[in-house]
């Protein structure tokens, strides 16, 4: 269709939609009016909504699916309020299909799902890792495997967050342990796909999903907004995929005059397909690598409480997510025993932030490590480890959160 | 001297020609009749984006078309076109895919955007074989066929794809042949023309992996038989349901106007973003 929209009402829809314009105070107010009050009592996957309209986002695709539904249903409620729009997809596949596709049309864009969705989801994140496209990824993790327990909060999608599609790749995966946190860390998810032009993974969980706590909602100053690096040269001497030294090449957002060429097949600097020779594969791939691992200090956070004891009854112990919360309650009491504690509380759980583990395992007579599900982040912190000392795996799946008292005995015991 | 140049070589990412096309193959002419189409609605590519999934035909516009191409996952090039065109109404979002890739693996996407209406155009190369993965059975090989997965026989029938396109919505629906170059460049520009979601079904040729196994070798004989088997959409009237079996129905099916989905989304986001603003003067 040539004249869907006249040049003043497209003019008009560009600049509420285009990514440079997205973070005028102005329209940070508007997100603001819509969202309501400064604090409230909300749920995670509500929080994350917030988050990610606070960030910029405009372009929503997803599909009903417990326990993440509540996204959705706050995304299709306020977006069109802030002049953003959502899209109710025919599955999973094809939300997260249509949020590449609005990427690349210069939106930030964003789906949530759960377990099953992920799944489904896996072939397309591995092409928007191939073609570098900034997206967020909301994973409500619920008992699996399969259809499992669909109400029930889990944590067994940390691997499949970063193995589920086929090749080599790296991407980012957050792991919030509070709703406020699922409110900062989906704003700085959405930094991180726009910096690293990568799809980044949210993994909340059925708990922290569906449960309310206090949230305050930042104002404009208290937020770093990140977009694209796009483009400024001149279309004949604009390549997709130019290597500027960075390994994150400038992007140019469709319908900007560049005429790219994108594609999952691998391609070269022009974005040309390649598909017999070994060492254009081997070049793209390990720039998709690098530009994440050579920055695995600037894109990893955890969280220290260290007492940074030695002796025989120096503990550590490595948490992430909604884990974590048992966790502190359990330092407290520890502690309260005479227990040298240190809590590694994880907030980036890909990249892995190896070296973190490693002096931690390295110090401690004995780690602990608990998850809901049966020894996922285990495989990782025993690869660091150098097997002097002991790691204890706590497991525990069927959706309830460990007791403070299971994580004291796994110390104890 | 000067150097000659075609008219059209401006629409056509030439640093990557000559094309992969097998000697025969359809998608050289569905790609010459696209290009003459986008050039008759006068339309600059600079202001396109195209779309496609995995398969021989997906290579029409990624990469040979200069537009913003996206070469997407097998199937699913219309929900990834359905994003772009959320996003950018103001852009033409076009999606060439074959039959495998839009009615096979991709047939959810493709009736779920048909009943939005969503202002996409759809051209499907039906060449009624997997070409690309070397001869196996699609939802649109004819009853009765032996290719490398039914190496015994044929025991389905074959998908109507452009009826059911029709059935789920689609405001444009048509169905041409290789054979039929010119109506095809035509019902091209209406396609692209028309407000809503377009889809013209193709039929096309694939001597290599799909000739050779019915006995048509080459691609003269395929556009014979095309030629042959064609029967208007007009004089289908009053023929019954056994002598239209082994017939190619062309023309338009149907030609309509029904409420587009990225108008209707994006004035009900007007509306809403007005009453606001009724509410709370800025």
């Amino acid at each position: 269709m040539l004249d869907n929209m006249s040049d003043h009402e497209y003019r008009k829809f560009a600049a509420r939609h285009i990514p440079a314009r997205l973070f005028a105070a102005e329209d940070f107010a508007r997100v603001r009016r819509a969202l309501g009050r400064k604090v409230l009592f909300a749920q995670g996957d509500i929080a994350v909504a917030y988050g990610a309209l606070l960030a910029g986002c405009r372009f929503f695709a997803g599909y009903p699916i417990t326990p993440a539904t509540e996204t959705a249903e706050i995304m299709s409620r306020l977006l069109p309020r802030i002049g953003g729009s959502y899209i109710q997809m025919e599955d999973e596949i094809a939300s997260i299909g249509a949020v590449i596709g609005a990427s690349w049309s210069g939106a930030k864009a964003m789906t949530a799902t759960s377990g099953p969705g992920f799944s489904l989801m896996q072939e397309n994140i591995g092409y928007a890792a191939m073609t570098e496209t900034p997206c967020v990824i909301v994973d409500v993790q619920r008992s699996g495997p399969s259809t499992g327990q669909p109400t029930e909060g889990a944590q067994g999608d940390i691997m499949q967050a970063k193995w589920g599609s086929h090749g080599d790749y790296e991407l980012i995966a957050l792991s919030p342990s509070t709703v406020q946190e699922c409110l900062n860390l989906t704003i700085e998810a959405f930094n991180l796909a726009e910096t690293y032009r990568v799809p980044v993974i949210v993994l909340t969980d059925g708990l922290i999903g569906h449960m309310r706590e206090k949230i305050v909602l930042p104002e404009y100053d208290d937020i770093n907004f990140v977009s694209r690096k796009t483009t400024a040269k001149a279309a004949a001497a604009y390549r997709p995929y130019d290597n500027d030294g960075t390994n994150i090449p400038e992007m140019a957002n469709f319908g900007t005059g560049y005429r790219v060429y994108i594609t999952g097949l691998t391609h070269k600097e022009s974005g040309y397909p390649s598909t017999d020779s070994q060492a254009d594969h081997h070049r793209l791939v390990l720039r998709l690598c690098n530009k994440i691992r050579d920055n695995v200090g600037k894109i990893g956070k955890v969280q220290r409480d260290y007492q940074n004891g030695s002796g025989d009854r120096t503990v550590g112990i490595i948490s992430y997510g909604v884990t974590s919360r048992s966790v502190f309650q359990a330092v407290k009491e520890l502690r309260q025993r005479g227990f040298a504690v240190d809590h590694l509380r994880i907030i980036t759980n890909w990249p892995f932030p190896e070296a973190e583990v490693a002096e931690l395992v390295s110090r401690c007579r004995r780690t602990v490590i608990p998850e809901l599900n049966l020894g996922q982040m285990y495989h990782l912190v025993r690869e660091v480890s150098s097997g002097a000392n002991d790691l204890v795996p706590l497991w525990k799946t069927g959706g309830e959160l460990h007791t403070p008292q299971e994580i004291i005995e796994g110390v104890t015991g | 001297m000067e150097e000659y140049r075609h008219r059209l070589m401006d629409y056509v990412r030439e640093e990557i020609m000559p094309h992969r096309f097998c000697t025969g193959c359809g998608c050289g002419t569905v790609l010459n009749a696209f290009v003459n189409a986008v050039e008759g609605v006068g339309l600059s590519p600079a202001k396109m984006v195209c779309v496609s999934g995995i398969g021989c035909s997906s290579w029409i516009p990624s990469p040979y078309f200069r537009s913003d191409t996206l070469h997407t996952t097998h199937g699913r090039p219309i929900a990834f076109a359905t994003g772009v065109k959320i996003m950018r109404p103001d852009l033409t979002v076009i999606v060439i895919a074959g039959d495998g890739d839009v009615a096979g693996i991709g047939g959810n996407h493709l009736i779920h955007a048909a009943r939005r209406n969503i202002d996409l155009s759809v051209f499907m190369v039906n060449n009624m074989i997997y070409g690309m993965t070397g001869g196996q059975v699609a939802p649109t090989t004819p009853y009765g066929v032996k290719t490398s997965t039914t190496p015994h026989n044929n025991v389905e029938p074959a998908f109507k794809v452009a009826e059911l396109v029709m059935t789920a919505g689609a405001s444009y629906v048509a169905r041409w042949t290789t054979y039929h170059v010119f109506p095809l460049m035509e019902s091209m520009q209406n396609a692209i023309r028309k407000r809503g979601f377009s889809f013209i079904e193709i039929v096309s040729q694939c001597p290599d992996n799909y000739g050779r196994r019915i006995g048509l070798r080459t691609a003269v004989e395929f556009l014979h038989q095309f030629k042959e088997k064609a029967v208007r959409i007009d004089k289908t009237a009053g023929m019954s349901e056994a002598e239209l079996a082994d017939r190619i129905i062309i023309g338009k099916l149907c030609d309509r106007e029904r409420p587009e989905f990225t108008a209707e989304l994006h004035a009900l986001t007007r509306r809403i973003v007005a009453a606001l603003k009724q509410e709370q003067p800025a």
